[in-house]
């Protein structure tokens, strides 16, 4: 770290010698900088040079093709992204309104001595590995699914058809609560924080107007937060989306398009973590990366526009404190 | 209205004492030094009158402790001098690009980092795909984003009168950076690192095809290393119970660890806080 810098800053000097040591360190944290752009650009060359082999035999077609048909050699990534959107969907749906009742429990409604202890537990479940979650889902979560909540379903909404055929306990709906459970300390936390960004004078004059705790919250507060939960929200779906180990431990890993919720599926996630290093050859190998490839695009995607929404919501509120 | 709130935040917590609960009745009896230190048996089904080794996970711990020590001394000086660059230099577009890129990258799926590796040493040095420096690497793709957003984060509690009243007295740029505010940022950016240690520490995806996992402990750089993740993903669906006893063992250890972090960075974070603000 050490420029050419004479060691006395504090006497008067020539004007130009200090900013050599300024500019060698501002290359040198600028390599650290640079680096973190390189790995997006890295990560995804790489995989579009593996994929090529793929692409060039399947075309568009890769992307419409429902079969991964490894005895004729023909892939189709169908299966997966339609297995990833739907124990995304699942998570979710189950999560994101627990998660909300839990940030509106925890900035408005919690008595105070309660908010910090529970919002810090909560944000500890975002801490657990995602291998602990599957390890659990194996042994303690699939077991319960499949002798009383996948039977109930079953005799209950058995006749929509979206709940056919045998409850086994690893199925796209267990990997669905698995992943609901690991996505509501990702939402809770960030709406948190945008709940209580929401200034209080939004809230003193829903009070003033005569409204009750609840309905300034339902009125005042909330909607002043919309956009902040949202970007949390689709942030939660990021996380679902590329969730491996939890995913690959409890979802059946079978390569078809989930026709119930009781069906094996496979993410793309959970393809990769299975197959990669057991390919049948290069371009099965170069179908996975592909898949792979696709799965880095919608989680880029995704992140970004939550990314984009966040910051629009939380810069503003720091910066308005400056 | 609030009870209904309320129970939401009940039913969130309620996985969490499960998994705890899980972990430490089927973890916490195969505790004990050996399991620390031994590497794990051969898997063996019991059969009436010979006892199934127990072993260890020792090697995995092993690891666990490389790899993350090596992803570690790798990110650490890349996510901090971005964070730097993004925050010192703020006034400049590529600082907030790195910012941008960095809180994006937080959300790529850690499985991704592991492709990434694999494919690329698939081409430029097969020899040594799965081996503890992939492993190594992999990690860092992870920890360096997360070491960015942390240490980034330090370095905005540190209030800009610092840095003013520095430079006023014709410290050069540099040395007020280093000296003043990394220094007065230090607990926040040590509590970041440590946070994304621990992260790195339960992440098995981006270890499947590059540590890959062995029995053994350490084998040298170019050859594949255990780690305690991937041990419990091994493990947890094998049909031997020798094995899935230290599963549970592996994964109480990491629950330990993970709730002895988050107290600690809480605590410092408080403090700081407190500092900031008592002036």
């Amino acid at each position: 770290m050490d420029g050419p810098t004479p060691s006395a800053p504090i006497s008067p000097m020539p004007r130009h010698s200090p900013q050599w040591g300024d500019r060698i360190f501002a290359v040198l944290v600028g390599l650290g900088g640079v680096a973190v752009l390189v790995i997006v650009f890295a990560v995804m060359g790489v995989l579009f040079y593996q994929s090529a082999d793929s692409f060039h035999a399947f075309g568009w077609q890769f992307l419409v093709n429902t079969r991964w048909d490894v005895r004729h050699n023909v892939y189709g990534v169908v299966p997966f992204v339609s297995s990833t959107l739907l124990t995304s969907a699942i998570a979710l749906l189950i999560g994101f309104p627990i998660a909300i009742g839990s940030a509106i429990f925890l900035t408005t409604q919690a008595p105070r001595w309660m908010r910090g202890p529970i919002g810090s537990v909560i944000e500890l479940l975002a801490a657990i590995p995602s291998v602990v979650y599957g390890f659990w889902g194996l042994y303690v979560l699939g077991p319960y699914m499949r002798t009383t909540v996948e039977p109930a379903l079953y005799r209950y909404l058995g006749w929509t058809g979206a709940f056919s055929g045998t409850p086994t306990g690893t199925d796209v709906l267990t990997a669905g609560v698995i992943l609901a459970i690991m996505v509501i300390p990702t939402i809770a936390a960030i709406s948190r924080e945008t709940l209580i960004a929401v200034p209080i004078s939004q809230k003193e004059a829903a009070l003033s107007l005569g409204a009750t705790n609840w309905e300034t919250t339902r009125v005042a507060i909330v909607p002043y937060a919309r956009s902040g939960i949202f970007g949390a929200t689709i942030l939660g779906l990021g996380r679902a989306l590329g969730e491996t180990m939890a995913v690959t431990m409890t979802i059946g890993n079978h390569d078809a398009v989930p026709t119930s919720f009781f069906s094996q599926g496979q993410t793309i996630a959970s393809l990769i973590a299975n197959e990669l290093t057991n390919s049948n050859g290069p371009l099965q190998y170069s179908a996975i990366i592909e898949a792979g490839l696709i799965l880095l695009f919608i989680s880029l995607g995704v992140n970004i526009a939550a990314r984009l929404m966040l910051w629009k919501v939380l810069r503003v509120e720091r910066g308005s404190t400056e | 209205m609030t009870v209904l709130a309320g129970l939401c935040a009940l039913v969130a917590l309620i996985p969490l004492a499960s998994v705890v609960f899980q972990a430490a009745t089927l973890g916490g009896p195969v505790l004990s030094i050996s399991f620390l230190t031994q590497n794990p048996p051969l898997p063996c089904t019991p059969q009436p009158g010979i006892p199934c080794a127990t072993g260890g996970v020792g090697s995995a711990i092993q690891g666990t402790l490389i790899l993350v020590g090596l992803a570690t001394a790798i990110s650490v000086p890349v996510g901090l001098g971005a964070a730097i660059y993004a925050v010192e230099f703020r006034s400049r577009f590529l600082g907030l690009a790195i910012s941008f890129t960095a809180d994006v990258l937080t959300g790529v799926p850690s499985i991704i980092a592991g492709v990434f590796i694999y494919a690329y040493f698939v081409i430029y040095d097969p020899s040594i795909v799965f081996s503890t420096i992939t492993g190594a690497l992999a990690l860092s793709v992870i920890m360096i984003p997360i070491v960015t957003r942390t240490c980034e984060e330090a370095l905005r509690t540190v209030p800009h009168a610092v840095r003013e009243a520095a430079l006023a007295l014709g410290i050069s740029r540099w040395r007020t950076t280093l000296q003043i505010v990394v220094t007065t940022a230090l607990p926040a950016i040590v509590t970041g690192i440590l946070l994304s240690v621990m992260r790195a520490s339960g992440e098995a995806a981006p270890l499947l095809f590059t540590a890959f996992g062995s029995r053994l402990g350490f084998q040298g750089f170019n050859n594949p290393i255990n780690a305690l993740p991937l041990l419990i993903y091994n493990f947890a669906e094998s049909p031997y119970h020798n094995w899935i006893d230290l599963a549970w063992g592996a994964a109480l250890i990491l629950i330990i660890l993970i709730l002895i972090t988050s107290v600690i960075s809480r605590l410092v974070v408080q403090r700081m806080v407190h500092r900031m603000q008592g002036g």
